[in-house]
């Protein structure tokens, strides 16, 4: 039975390698004379402007992330329940479609700059002008509007749980807030920021759609680049294959510096702290903090969106197509998930009951993640049409019958493409949620005579069931946004919401996907919804725990 | 709950992936982006009841065809710059067509002389200039944008971009590497922004004032001056006076989308009589009307929005030299710094 978890466990791992492998199988084909032009020309240059891509976000959603947790945690204020969730919606928001709607708005000819020449008294863009958008300092500040709730969310559920025990130390030994803030709250929180700007810069590297077009050549456009310009996939997949080496590399690095942390991070806690009463000020303070990411992050670029597919539908109606758009993505978003998860699941449990012999097999479920969307269909696409061919051979051979192609160019080469490429938020989610289960409840419950599986089913899911849902519901996010495998690997006469606008998007007329982005976001605001609901309900369950200590009186 | 919503996708997806049953059927891969085709596919749809089944793939269309190998469905690989379509070609990926009608509508310099590949329609690369700045854009040439008196006031897209890379080989067909390698590193120091955005990004920082010429293709022109894509793009053409740009002793750069025939096309003839349909004058009129493209059938007419940039020389350079130069454009952007 144990071996059964172990053998479920290499599966998963071995069908996120796929990829890898047809990746490794085009780059062996290159020979390599295009690296001397690329280690002169390409490759530094797209290093810089990448390092410093994931230095900029790193540092803004660290910033803001952790700044917005901590103001909704610690502090009492009007609207804080509403900020505690709206602080997660640009979760819903693709960043493609925020560079886009933002292009738009701080045009010289936009809303925003026109506004401003207004007030000061200029008559002409000529004669005043803010910083173009199109630069690394947009690209920064759009990718850290949007990718900041990874760290929100995961350091708020981490502050949430903080005891108040452990946070009256400072505050006793004479700390103000901030000193106690910087010294106790934040040290303990740093393992779940690391997890949560992980996944930020992750999202941040792998993006290809919003910096290209702000003009930002990361490692991932020259990826692209090499591919399309330069004419070599074989180039583009070994600079792919490097970057992905990087990517592991650090990772691991994280994790061995983190090594020591791993029970600071579960101990258990007594009473949780309340949330601190504020002066008129302060309040302000806090409702500023934290209006103004998701302002940024979501509240601008979905009104000039709405504007935007208001305008269109008026003027040329519903695009026909839209429902059944919408309906590709919801579907094929939703299957991708039940199988995301069924998949982590079952890597994370092999390594609850089989212990350190399952551990790759985790670790190698989650490469897809750190690879972008498009180099993982590349990857594909060879194993994909190996397996069909294969059995279209057999089946000629033996039957006489043509299978032609099970797999390529179908709706489940494009859902195993989704699975791979976000395999790692439910396994790594689902791994951490079965981690705070103590194990005495598997010893109680198989000395009752339950299986490993068992145990699985009527212990362990029900426990993480969480996590499992919020992992459930960021990979649903994750799919609906998904593009450039999309592209390469759907079908004949398949658009999802997605495809639509970068269709638009393609011959320049972003304004008329306005309507298909608009869908995107609110088709993704559902799920959010739910993750604040889930995450608020875990919040309100440790509150229950000690009621009498929650309603005691706030320490002066 | 979740089960039954489990079941609704799961029928949603049946539904999306069952074929309803025609007479007969196409399948069209193409890198041009679906709404510049669709009209024309639309249009063959209903005349002869062929059902056209498509997939835009922008990148990577090679590569899919090539990995589904014998069992691909691909009838037509269809694409928006010649360069990629030679690529295809030169990658095996396409079949040889014996078409007296594709013969006697496409003129010789459009198409293969082996038959592999057949353009379909044009667009040429022209430079958006401010009203302002029309008189000293007379005669413009793209050598002279390179010129120290345009510095500050150029804007284009990434230099990466195919309609630019496939600009740049014609000039080093032209003109040589070097020749083409100084002119780029002018054109830099002449950018009023980096490379980034589209187009039509073009026109939009003109009318705003960052830049006073911007190159771009014909067809969005039309797409902004007739109001098709709403009245805030219709200010930004008329912020801009087109200028057909030439070479230096040359004509007009011209961009030619096109299809070649899959290798192993399933319906070759269905795929063969599209392409046909597609050089008809009906065809050729909706890529001029719909799409704002040159036809590149001798004689079919253009739209007038395009006839009033005034009389139109296309650079004779052949394809297959451009196309051979397309690496090598590519480099050099890369050498220059173009981008960044």
């Amino acid at each position: 039975m144990t071996r059964g978890w172990l053998i479920a466990g290499f599966g998963a791992a071995a069908l996120a390698l796929a990829p890898v492998l047809g990746l490794a199988g085009l780059a062996a084909q290159g020979s390599g004379e295009l690296w001397p032009h690329l280690w002169s020309f390409v490759l530094p240059q797209a290093a810089k402007e990448t390092t410093t891509l994931l230095l900029g976000v790193g540092l803004v959603v660290s910033i803001v992330g952790v700044g917005t947790a901590w103001t909704v945690a610690a502090f009492r204020f009007p609207g804080r329940g509403l900020f505690e969730w709206a602080l997660l919606l640009p979760l819903a928001m693709p960043a493609y479609v925020a560079a886009f709607a933002y292009a738009d708005l701080l045009h010289p000819l936009g809303p925003v700059q026109s506004g401003l020449r207004w007030l000061l008294g200029f008559s002409s863009p000529r004669e005043f002008r803010l910083p173009d958008i199109r630069s690394m300092g947009g690209c920064v500040l759009l990718l850290g509007a949007t990718l900041y709730p990874y760290v929100y969310l995961t350091a708020r559920a981490t502050f949430a749980m903080q005891s108040a025990a452990v946070l009256e130390v400072p505050r006793t030994l004479g700390a103000g807030p901030l000193r106690a803030f910087f010294t106790v709250a934040l040290p303990l929180a740093r393992p779940a920021i690391a997890v949560g700007a992980a996944l930020a810069l992750m999202e941040a590297l792998n993006d290809v759609g919003a910096a290209e077009f702000l003009g930002v050549r990361t490692l991932t456009v020259s990826v692209y680049s090499t591919w399309v310009n330069r004419s070599s996939v074989e180039g583009a997949a070994q600079i792919a294959l490097m970057m992905l080496a990087l990517v592991v590399a650090l990772v691991a690095l994280e994790r061995w510096a983190r090594r020591k942390q791993r029970s600071m991070s579960s101990a258990r806690q007594g009473r949780r702290a309340s949330p601190r009463e504020l002066g008129p000020l302060g309040q302000a303070l806090c409702v500023a903090i934290c209006a103004a990411p998701v302002l940024v992050g979501f509240g601008a670029p979905a009104l000039h969106l709405a504007g935007e597919a208001f305008a269109r539908v008026r003027a040329f109606g519903m695009p026909p197509e839209l429902f059944r758009e919408a309906a590709n993505s919801f579907a094929f978003a939703s299957l991708a998930t039940a199988a995301a998860v069924a998949l982590g699941f079952a890597a994370a449990y092999a390594v609850r009951v089989c212990g350190a012999p399952a551990r790759p097999a985790l670790r190698a479920a989650g490469v897809g993640y750190a690879m972008p969307g498009v180099v993982v269909a590349v990857g594909l696409l060879t194993p994909l049409a190996a397996f069909d061919n294969a059995v279209d051979g057999l089946a000629r051979e033996w039957l006489g019958v043509s299978t032609g192609l099970l797999l390529s160019g179908s709706g489940a080469a494009l859902i195993y493409a989704y699975v791979v490429r976000f395999l790692a938020i439910p396994a790594g989610a689902i791994e951490a949620g079965l981690a705070r289960i103590p194990t005495s409840l598997d010893d109680t419950a198989r000395s009752l005579g339950q299986t490993p599986t068992g145990v699985a089913w009527r212990i362990h899911a029900p426990l993480a069931a969480p996590a499992i849902g919020a992992a459930a519901l960021l990979v649903f996010v994750d799919c609906m946004k998904e593009l450039p495998a999309t592209l390469l690997l759907r079908p004949l006469n398949f658009e999802t919401l997605a495809t639509h606008v970068y269709g638009e998007a393609a011959r320049g007329s972003y304004e008329s996907g306005a309507v298909a982005a608009l869908a995107i976001v609110i088709v993704g605001l559902a799920p959010v919804a739910l993750i604040a609901k889930a995450s608020g309900r875990a919040a309100v369950a440790h509150a229950a725990a000690g009621p009498a200590q929650a309603a005691a009186p706030e320490p002066a | 709950m979740t089960a039954r919503l489990l079941a609704g996708a799961a029928a949603l997806l049946a539904s999306a992936l069952a074929a309803p049953a025609f007479a007969a059927e196409v399948n069209v891969y193409t890198t041009r982006e679906p709404g510049l085709i669709k009209p024309l596919l639309d249009a063959y749809a209903e005349k002869t009841g062929t059902k056209v089944n498509t997939v835009f793939v922008e990148k990577g269309l090679a590569e899919r065809v090539a990995a589904e190998g014998a069992n691909s469905p691909a009838d037509i690989l269809m694409t928006v710059d010649f360069g990629n379509l030679i690529d295809l070609v030169d990658k095996g990926l396409g079949q040889k067509v014996s078409s007296s009608t594709l013969d006697g509508a496409i003129p010789a310099a459009f198409r293969d002389p082996g038959g592999q590949w057949y353009g379909l329609s044009m667009r040429t690369r022209v430079a958006y200039v401010a009203k302002e700045d029309a008189a000293a854009a007379k005669g413009l040439t793209y050598e002279n944008l390179a010129d120290p008196k345009w510095k500050g006031k150029v804007c284009i897209r990434s230099g990466q971009h195919p309609y630019n890379t496939s600009l740049i080989a014609a000039m080093i067909a032209r003109d040589g590497r070097d020749a083409t390698k100084a002119w780029l590193q002018g054109v830099k120091a002449n950018l009023a922004r980096k490379p980034a955005g589209g187009d039509r990004d073009g026109a939009k920082d003109i009318a705003a004032g960052t830049c006073s010429v911007a190159i771009g293709n014909s067809y969005y022109v039309g797409l902004m001056r007739s109001g098709k894509s709403g009245p805030e793009q219709q200010k930004w053409a008329d912020a801009i006076e087109v200028v057909l740009p030439t070479f230096k002793n040359g004509g007009t750069h011209a961009n030619v989308s096109g299809a070649a025939v899959a290798k192993n096309a399933p319906n070759k003839d269905e795929a063969v009589k599209l392409l046909e349909y597609l050089v008809s004058d009906e065809a050729q009129g909706i890529y001029a009307k719909a799409n704002y493209e040159y036809p590149v059938k001798a004689g079919a007419p253009v739209d007038p929005i395009l006839a009033a940039f005034g009389a139109l020389k296309i650079d004779e350079t052949p394809l297959v030299d451009i196309s051979k130069n397309r690496k090598d454009a590519a480099a050099l952007i890369d050498e220059v710094g173009f981008d960044s």
